[in-house]
């Protein structure tokens, strides 16, 4: 087990590498916006897997952390002149801190109740934000531009450097989730997830249990929501807060495997480009085609592979295997 | 021997139903006890009580001197109160050897330590060679080995078996029976709540019996067959008559 | 506020709430049926709805004639997805919770592009009609037409629902979803029961689209709102009961109402998700929920 695990970080470290270098012999803005976006993606999915695959509390309510980190990001650099790259651990605290106030009452619902509350909390503060005029409301709030800098986390000059902010905060979400993996709580997390009543039958606390994961995935997830701001330099409701994109944020650990360390990095890296891609080449003036493809691509990854696309790498043992391995 | 285990007048109903009046024992250190009574005599809800799943109307349930009533599964697992469950469950997306790491880590905060624990525990049980298995692929005398693995993993002071023998064929039994006496062995008091009172008789030290909600009798298994009430109160439930 | 505009208010409510109630009882009956939450519930209203404007306009039928076709129309839509996805849904080994998820919301996220696809992104409403546009008056409070006889045929298909569950069908439904295992001896054809179960809750979504088109503008994402609504009603009054439907459903729209009169109509639906949120820190289960 412990061999297996240090293989696996190990598999992380060549992997980093590999994506480190792949913007370098890229040009082209386009493919590098996707990149990033792609990348963005998998450290968000990653974070939703913390709570949604390992603790197997499916939160369709992400959007609201996203925001969380965006708004408030983004706010305190507006208002307080706090830099970005301050800002975004101030979002994700804040974004942590709801995901606790979320999950405290939330998480005594079971299954399709807490699947329900979990989008309900996130619309109920969608539509406060489109009437919130300290937010910007519906027509959103400009980030201005103040010239290439690391501290701002702004830059026009190059996309490279978003590609490398995007690439680290995947990473480090990777790594949290690997490090994760072999403490206590994140093997309290599955048997939550598996078993709540053999669980606290082994003095497993089962609601904190769930809270450290809620806190854990929030955070991570808010500060991917202003990274996103910063990319962006724009935000408004629908694009940070509104429900499409809570499902966005699941769907590559969905697709790819849930609770698996390279689950959302495959369901991401097939996801995202090809959402992106048949938006822009089959979606223009709302042919509707990408959107069939794209339902159509869910259900049958879903009916197809239920167990997530890293099943189809999972050594084939039969009996031997199991989620762990993957 | 000193008391272990002590039940103090423990009383629970359900929607004005006694399922348990009153009902009072000790579970000395060391030793195998039996919990026995034919059907509706109250044996899981007091097994559950015990467990802390559920709270009791009255009266006090001790580890070491130390109450528990009431106070949840958490805090009794905590205090060293393992169980095992009639329906067995497991956390079938992991494997036997994390498990029974759950089990390890009530008293092992760190990886390694919970690892090596889970490991010994594994060789006690006969499961070694099935370590990296799915605990979904298990067959089902290996799943009621599994629970007692991941229970002996938390270093328990007291184990609560419910109905671990009920359902297996004769030989797999004897295993089961074996794997009590290795778990004795290590020191662990054990409490069984059983309906098959064959295999039961010749393992346990004590017998507490229980008919109707209460205490019917406590003795050594010979005295308790030979108890006429014990007849008397099996004969109406003519499937599981005493031997 | 006066008298008049109070009896307004809680009218609207009353007729918006019925229609809300019969979106969620069809949710309420596959729930409870089988354990699926259906998260293409709303386009299915919104398939209804496009079904009642284009036989509308194509024919020229009046739109009440046409609630009937619709529901049946629909009853074959649930019985084809039951068929074709959730029949395997249901038989996965791994993750089944999440692939019922998962799958029904890449059928709505399909349904909504091949609705767009198909039909544009217009907004499509019934122009005219026996009902369109007319309202009567009684004591300064007006009654839309179409919204009273949507309200009275959400009523009768209410009826329709309850007298089905006294059927021999009904029962077999009852028994299918209190025991799994005990229906297959009785020689109950689980599938059967599960596909029909479906028609019966698209069904539902029928009627309530066939009505709502006649006084709501139809578009491809149409659905998403009345679906959120829907599982907040089901929520509410509990999974798997009809009167909890029905009951939960007019208490949403009377909430809703009053927020909009006594707030901002942009605020009407936080206080219905409000409403919710607070009866389920209360209690878990929904008013009626037993399960």
């Amino acid at each position: 087990m412990l061999r297996r695990r240090r293989r696996r970080l190990l598999a992380g470290g060549v992997a980093l590498l590999l994506l480190a270098l792949l913007p370098l012999p890229i040009g082209d803005v386009y493919t590098l916006n996707l990149l990033i976006l792609t990348l963005l993606y998998v450290g968000l999915s990653q974070a939703w897997n913390i709570l949604g695959g390992y603790c197997g509390q499916i939160s369709l309510g992400h959007a609201l952390y996203f925001g969380a980190g965006a708004y408030v990001s983004t706010l305190l650099y507006l208002h307080l002149g706090l830099p970005p790259s301050l800002g975004l651990f101030a979002g994700g605290l804040v974004a942590a801190v709801l995901a606790l106030a979320v999950g405290w009452p939330c998480f005594r619902l079971s299954g399709h109740y807490y699947a329900i509350a979990t989008i309900v909390v996130a619309v109920i503060f969608y539509l406060l934000a489109l009437n919130a005029d300290f937010l910007g409301g519906a027509s959103g709030v400009y980030i201005p531009f103040k010239g290439d800098s690391w501290v701002a986390l702004q830059f026009r000059t190059s996309k490279l450097p978003f590609v490398y902010l995007a690439l680290a905060y995947a990473a480090l979400v990777w790594l949290l989730a690997w490090i994760m993996e072999g403490t206590r709580a994140g093997f309290y997390w599955r048997a939550v997830k598996d078993d709540p009543i053999a669980a606290r039958s082994l003095a497993v606390r089962v609601l904190p249990s769930k809270l450290v994961a809620a806190g854990l995935s929030g955070f991570a997830t808010g500060v991917g929501g202003a990274i996103y701001a910063q990319y962006v330099g724009y935000i408004d409701p629908d694009s940070v807060l509104a429900m499409p994109l809570s499902i966005l944020i699941a769907l590559p650990a969905v697709l790819g495997g849930v609770g698996t360390l390279w689950g959302p990095l495959l369901g991401a890296a097939l996801l995202i480009p090809l959402s992106e891609l048949s938006r822009s080449y089959l979606g223009g003036s709302g042919h509707g085609v990408d959107l069939m493809l794209y339902g159509g691509l869910i259900m049958l990854v879903a009916l197809w592979r239920p167990e997530g696309l890293l099943g189809l790498f999972a050594r084939r043992g039969g009996a031997g295997t199991h989620a762990g391995t993957a | 021997m000193p008391a272990l285990l002590e039940l103090r007048e423990v009383s629970k109903s359900f929607g004005g139903v006694a399922a348990n009046v009153a009902i009072s024992f000790d579970v000395a250190e060391g030793e195998i006890l039996g919990l026995i009574g034919p059907n509706g005599a109250g044996k899981t809800s007091l097994f559950n009580a015990i467990a802390g799943e559920i709270a009791p109307d009255s009266g006090d349930i001790r580890l070491a001197g130390r109450s528990l009533a009431g106070r949840g599964p958490v805090a009794a697992a905590a205090a060293g109160i393992a169980r095992t469950f009639q329906v067995v469950r497991s956390f079938d997306s992991m494997s036997v050897l994390e498990n029974v790491m759950i089990g390890a880590f009530a008293r092992h905060a760190g990886l390694r330590a919970a690892l090596h624990t889970a490991e010994a525990v594994l060789e006690t049980c006969g499961l070694t060679a099935r370590a990296e298995v799915a605990a979904m692929a298990l067959t089902p005398p290996e799943k009621r080995r599994l629970e007692v693995a991941r229970a002996l993993a938390t270093e328990p002071r007291v184990l609560l078996l419910d109905e671990m023998l009920t359902g297996l064929t004769p030989t797999e039994a004897q295993e089961g029976v074996r794997l009590i006496r290795a778990v004795r062995d290590r020191g662990v008091t054990v409490l069984m709540v059983e309906h098959v009172m064959e295999v039961l008789l010749p393992l346990i030290d004590r017998a507490v019996v229980l008919h109707l909600g209460r205490v019917l009798t406590i003795g050594s298994p010979a005295e308790v067959v030979a108890d006429a009430r014990v007849i008397e109160a099996y004969l109406g439930d003519r499937y599981h008559a005493p031997a | 506020m006066s008298l008049a505009a109070v009896v307004q208010m809680l009218l609207s409510g009353l007729l918006m709430g019925l229609i809300y109630a019969l979106v969620a009882a069809g949710l309420s009956l596959i729930f409870g049926l089988m354990d699926v939450v259906n998260f293409a519930h709303g386009e299915l209203l919104m398939l209804a709805m496009y079904a009642t404007f284009f036989l509308w306009r194509g024919t020229g039928i009046e739109p009440l004639l046409l609630v009937p076709v619709v529901a049946i129309l629909l009853f074959g839509v649930g019985m084809v997805i039951y068929r074709t996805l959730i029949a395997r849904a249901l038989g996965v080994r791994a993750n089944r919770g999440m692939v019922q998820i998962f799958i029904t919301f890449g059928l709505a996220i399909f349904l909504q592009g091949a609705a767009q696809f198909a039909f544009g992104g217009d907004f499509r409403s019934i122009g005219h009609s026996l009902l369109a546009n007319r309202t009567v008056a009684f004591a300064g409070v007006y009654l839309p037409l179409p919204q009273a006889a949507a309200g009275v045929v959400c009523l009768l298909a209410f009826a329709a629902l309850l007298l089905i569950a006294r059927t021999e069908f009904g029962r077999a439904l009852e028994a299918t979803r209190e025991d799994r295992e005990a229906v297959a001896l009785l020689g109950i054809d689980r599938d059967r029961i599960f596909a029909l179960g479906w028609g019966l809750g698209a069904a539902s979504v029928g009627v309530a689209g066939a009505m709502l088109a006649g006084f709501y503008y139809t578009s491809p994402d149409v659905g998403a709102n009345f679906a959120l609504i829907a599982y907040v009603t089901v929520a509410l009054g509990g999974f798997g009961s009809l009167a909890g439907a029905l009951l939960a459903g007019v208490l949403i729209g009377e909430v809703e109402a009053v927020t909009a009169q006594l707030f901002d109509p942009s605020l009407k639906q936080v206080g219905v998700l409000g409403v919710y949120l607070l009866v389920l820190l209360v209690r878990p289960r929904g008013l009626f929920g037993t399960l």
